[in-house]
């Protein structure tokens, strides 16, 4: 029961993370419909720039943190406007190529910069785990940090999209652009609000998911990358409790495979799962058939 | 109030507004009318910055609108209620209102709410209600709703009569009456010919990209040849 127990624990805190990279996708899908596929290498990107900041420059791991946001923040404006934004009318069949381009162009891009030696990620979440039941069960200070940070994530979120003008905005040019700018929104900021967003929040993800793997490489981000982007069309792409949705079962099917199927499989499985559920759900789990009316 | 000077709009080849001019004076409720495809829809979203002429210019309170694009001409005092309405279905009613707010200042926005929740009571009853569930007629009155939160000098209608039933058709027209009465100038383009020029005081019927006759509303409704073609005889 007690090993069960950590299991589902860190198949949570994995999903976790899978959930806030799921976000990145199915936010920059809801309002661009394209298929960001360059997304998980941005991850990396963070990753590396947290490790740099903390291991050569030896700052405080926060600022390492703020300092990788910020420059995927930067790096997800700056690909929006030079590699989506051209193609705004072309077919979805251009961008999603444009999108793998662009995600090669990251991976090699490291290469080049950090070259592809492993580079051990720094362990920094102070403490000792916290134990319960006499110490059977191990809660590590990373699980427990890892999720709180996606429950403050996603609370922040649907205040932004519920709340504040430019995320209604962001959500009436999800539906119908064409009627957005009618009301006067500048879709074309809109849409880079969203590429900002998805990208700091990569950022997080990749610095927790380098804190539970800390094997860092220039191809680091693109098993989360497409794990995640699972978890968002599982859940539903486009919405964003989808994306929690999707995220975390994605992570606990995960863990649990490893655990009792096969860690050879695990992969595999995750996969299968989401086959099985998109035939019986093309929309995913939280998905909206949309429906016109005449 | 709007210029519109020999304009032509091409879709990839197909030259759909052929030449087209036009005027709406301070004050008037202008109409446009013509059959499926003659390119009504067509005009009205090129005045608003959707599309856009090769040639000939759009003024709007004596300003070019060639260079503006269009989240911009919203400000100028420019509102476009769409083909088809176009609410956002998955957002409340109370939320779409606000987006036609959008480039209104905070302030503004309380007061123009309950200015168009008098004018659309129905629409105050369901101020919570996702979009998507209104009725048809309840959806145009959210459009026109919509379209009234940027305190619009124009207020451009497109089809704001299609698929409605005839009794919320009178009502849609009563409401254009009153909108007008309160000084708000309109530029209605409509398939419902007799409703249109019933309430307008001039028309321009449009015909394949082509402006083919022009007058008055009662001239037009009294026109033999617009009478044969759009009013059934």
């Amino acid at each position: 029961m007690l090993i069960f127990l950590n299991h589902l624990i860190n198949g949570i805190s994995l999903g976790s993370v899978y959930a806030i990279i799921a976000l990145g996708y199915t936010m920059v899908y809801g309002i661009a419909k394209m298929l960001n596929f360059a997304h998980g290498d941005v991850i990396m990107v963070g990753a590396y720039i947290c490790f740099f900041a903390i291991s050569s420059f030896h700052l405080p791991p926060a600022v390492g943190i703020l300092l990788a946001m910020l420059v995927c923040t930067l790096l997800g404006i700056v690909i929006e406007r030079l590699a989506y934004k051209p193609l705004r009318q072309a077919t979805s069949l251009a961008v999603l190529i444009t999108a793998i381009g662009v995600s090669y162009l990251l991976q090699n891009g490291a290469q080049l910069l950090w070259t592809s030696n492993i580079k051990m990620f720094p362990s920094f979440f102070p403490g000792q785990p916290v134990e319960l039941f006499g110490g059977e069960l191990k809660i590590t200070v990373a699980s427990i940090v890892t999720v709180a940070v996606c429950v403050v994530i996603m609370l922040a979120l649907t205040w932004f999209t519920g709340q504040t003008k430019v995320g209604k905005a962001m959500r009436a040019c999800s539906e119908d652009k064409g009627a957005a700018q009618l009301m006067g929104i500048d879709v074309n900021t809109t849409i880079s609000v969203t590429f900002a967003i998805g990208s700091a929040l990569a950022a997080v993800a990749g610095v927790l998911f380098c804190s539970v793997y800390p094997n860092l490489t220039p191809t680091t981000g693109s098993m989360p990358g497409i794990k995640a982007f699972t978890a968002a069309v599982f859940g539903g792409i486009g919405s964003i409790p989808g994306a929690l949705l999707g995220g975390v079962l994605l992570g606990m099917i995960e863990i649990f495979a490893s655990a009792y199927i096969s860690t050879q499989l695990s992969n595999a499985i995750v996969f299968a799962v989401l086959i099985i559920v998109l035939l019986v759900r093309p929309t995913g789990l939280l998905g909206k058939q949309v429906r016109e009316k005449v | 109030m709007l210029k519109v000077n020999d304009i032509n709009v091409y879709y990839g080849a197909i030259h759909a507004i052929k030449g087209v001019s036009f005027e709406v004076n301070d004050g008037e409720i202008v109409t446009l009318i013509g059959a499926n495809g003659a390119g009504k829809s067509t005009i009205l979203n090129t005045v608003c910055g959707l599309l856009h002429s090769r040639t000939g210019s759009i003024e709007f309170l004596e300003k070019n609108l060639a260079s503006i694009p269009a989240h911009k001409v919203v400000k100028l005092g420019m509102a476009h209620v769409p083909e088809g309405r176009r609410i956002f279905q998955q957002m409340t009613v109370e939320e779409n209102l606000e987006m036609g707010a959008y480039t209104q200042s905070r302030a503004s926005v309380d007061p123009n709410l309950e200015r168009v929740y008098e004018q659309f009571p129905r629409l105050k009853e369901r101020r919570r209600q996702v979009a998507g569930t209104l009725s048809g007629g309840e959806q145009q009155m959210l459009a026109m709703g919509r379209g009234l939160m940027s305190n619009p000098k124009l207020l451009m209608l497109d089809e704001p009569s299609m698929g409605l039933a005839p009794i919320l058709v009178e009502q849609i027209f009563d409401i254009i009456r009153q909108l007008h009465k309160a000084g708000t100038t309109i530029l209605l383009v409509e398939q419902n010919a007799r409703m249109a020029l019933s309430v307008a005081d001039r028309g321009y019927v449009l015909e394949t990209g082509k402006i083919v006759a022009t007058g008055t509303g009662d001239e037009l409704l009294h026109d033999e040849a617009v009478k044969k073609a759009y009013l059934g005889g």
